[in-house]
């Protein structure tokens, strides 16, 4: 005979169904992310690692070095630049790929699978793929560069901090390398924009277009102002999704420059503080600047699903 | 749009049409033309790019490198040059002189069906209680869930490769797989609930009548019915599990023997002993998987990443 109610019982049913999962988040979790907290404000390197606890002395030295450190602010900047070049580049992309496959063809299944490969492929294979076909010595992209395109001497895409060329008569210089991570990184995760946009466009009424098709519109008006407000919801999710992704990528870029050549963003410093030069402090103060941006833009995340939810 | 509007805009259209048909249409016939050409030309390009960087892939892996070097450029090869070598060095153990990526995706593909395993018993029982059970702090954990999905994983490589080391468990696969659970549960949670959402609540209700326990439930009904969905999640988490690189960056990099597929690609990239054609088999290798496990479940796959995408 039991004396809980019914509420009361799947409560805590749910407490427990719910615990080896919360479980895990809190060790994995929860708790480093705590832990990281109380590292950045101790001093601690190669040869203390051992004692690294979560008490110690407390000192503010960690963030004082991190922001007078001019590294810092250049990788922050750079990490700016590549997050909104990257977000741009991969919805732009994206929803030029949704748009190009809306109307059924034969075939469209399988390329619209086949769109997605960049997005699910090993980032690992990925870019090495990349980093060999830029190579300039026997990347086919130098290659045919020089072969078709008339380039007078190969072009190191990923070494190379800039690259002045002529255009129109005017000098124009690009930051090369951070370029073409942004270039990699619109490729790998246009697919990621497309899958949500398609799903969209395809939930779409069809009346509204029709009966603007019968008004005598162009493609464009049709596409400017019936097709496009309606994705704005879509499109607004995905920039701050993306935004947040890109901001604390480390893979990417990692494999692809090291982080050399102007591309150095702060998740790779960090990576460059935690192994390199062993200066586990400096690691986590930057590691929370960062994460301090990223909780900024969570809260922007939520309010806009939030009000996507009401609307 | 209303049912007023639209009936409005059809009902007022004929006449525009009428006489705007002589002035506008062969404008807009040419517009049609420009669009439809345009269209296709993306459509072509897009092909193109997504997929040319896999053929070079497998074109280098069956090149001989020294015809590489001397021609770089040709994506069209003669069948007798093809060759199976790099393929032979690249899976062989490094005691016979190869570059060992068996032994590599034995590790990758433990520590992957390791992560599976235990997220999907984790997430099973965490999705049906956040789709089914009222409780408690229900509210909260989403908000950690979704924060440790949004939350970059920099920030616990710290933390971790600190304690990994005081612990001695770098160059531990098990304790590499708990960290991927850690990562992919949520978003399996998030996955499975969406489609536990979609089954009716009276065929439990039913069972509960009938005698069921909350257990027998979950067991005779919840789980047979989203069968479909559950093996999409695994391979979703599996596909996470193979991919990773950081955390196999920062954990196992000093132990050859234990490395994953990933890590040892990348760490092999660097060497000039090695020939870019060997590794490029090595990259087929670790990418050929993931491919046939997505071309199996794509369907599935792209349901449950865009079901959120449905509403916003």
């Amino acid at each position: 005979m039991t004396t809980r109610t019914l509420a009361r019982q799947e409560s805590l049913l749910g407490l427990r169904l719910i615990s080896p999962t919360l479980l895990i988040v809190i060790v994995v979790v929860i708790l480093p992310v705590i832990w990281t907290i109380s590292l950045a404000f101790q001093d601690i390197g190669l040869i203390n690692i051992q004692d690294a606890g979560f008490f110690g002395e407390y000192t503010l030295e960690n963030f004082e070095t991190v922001f007078t450190s001019a590294g810092f602010w250049t990788s922050l900047w750079t990490t700016i630049v590549y997050t909104i070049g990257a977000t741009l580049g991969s919805i732009v992309v994206g929803l030029i790929a949704a748009l190009a496959l809306r109307r059924p063809f034969r075939g469209r299944g399988i390329l619209r699978a086949a769109m997605l490969l960049p997005y699910v492929t090993p980032v690992v294979a990925a870019t090495f793929v990349w980093t060999v076909a830029l190579n300039p010595q026997f990347g086919i992209v130098n290659q045919w560069g020089q072969d078709f395109l008339g380039w007078d001497e190969p072009i190191a895409f990923l070494s190379q901090s800039s690259q002045t060329f002529t255009l129109f008569g005017l000098e124009v210089t690009v930051p090369l390398a951070l370029l073409t991570v942004i270039v990699f990184e619109a490729w790998r995760y246009f697919p990621f924009a497309f899958l949500f946009i398609i799903a969209r466009l395809q939930a779409l009424p069809a009346e509204l277009d029709e009966a603007a098709i019968v008004d005598g519109t162009s493609i464009w008006q049709r596409f400017r102002y019936i097709t496009l407000p309606q994705l704005m919801p879509v499109i607004a999710l995905l920039t701050i999704l993306r935004f947040i992704f890109t901001f604390n990528k480390f893979d990417d870029v990692f494999l692809l420059t090291g982080g050399g050549a102007g591309t150095e963003v702060v998740s790779v410093r960090v990576y460059e503080f935690l192994t390199a030069r062993h200066d586990i402090g400096a690691a986590a103060a930057q590691s929370l600047v960062l994460a301090a941006f990223l909780v900024v833009f969570i809260v922007v995340y939520m309010r806009t699903t939030r009000a996507g939810e009401e609307a | 749009m209303t049912v007023a509007d639209s009936a409005a805009a059809t009902t007022a259209a004929p006449a525009r049409v009428a006489a705007g048909r002589r002035g506008r249409r062969p404008i807009r016939r040419r517009e049609d033309t420009v669009y439809g050409v345009l269209r296709w030309v993306t459509i072509v390009i897009l092909t193109l790019v997504t997929i040319v960087p896999f053929l070079y892939m497998l074109l280098l892996s069956v090149r001989p490198i020294e015809e590489v070097l001397l021609d770089p450029g040709r994506l069209l090869v003669s069948l007798d040059e093809l060759t199976l070598s790099s393929y032979k060095e690249v899976l062989t153990s490094t005691e016979d002189g190869g570059q060992g990526f068996l032994g590599y995706m034995g590790n990758s593909g433990f520590v992957a069906v390791v992560t599976v395993f235990v997220t999907l018993v984790a997430s099973i029982l965490g999705a049906y209680a956040v789709s089914r059970l009222r409780f408690r702090g229900r509210g909260p954990i989403g908000f950690v869930f979704l924060a440790v999905y949004l939350f970059p994983p920099i920030l616990l490589a710290i933390p971790l490769f600190v304690l990994f080391s005081q612990l001695s468990l770098r160059g531990n696969l098990l304790a590499l797989a708990v960290v991927y659970v850690a990562q992919t549960v949520p978003v399996a949670i998030y996955m499975l609930r969406n489609y536990f959402a979609t089954i009716p609540v009276s065929l439990e209700e039913a069972a509960m009548i009938d005698g069921c326990t909350r257990g027998q439930v979950i067991r005779r009904i919840s789980l047979p019915l989203s069968a479909p969905s559950i093996v999409a999640t695994s391979l979703y988490v599996f596909m996470i599990a193979w991919n990773e690189f950081l955390f196999a960056l920062l954990f196992l990099t000093e132990r050859r023997e234990r490395w994953t597929v990933s890590l040892g690609l990348s760490r092999l990239s660097g060497s000039i002993e090695i020939p870019t054609t060997v590794l490029m088999a090595g990259s087929v290798v670790l990418t050929v998987p993931i491919i046939v496990i997505f071309f199996l479940a794509e369907r599935m796959l792209v349901e449950g990443l865009t079901s959120g995408a449905e509403k916003g």
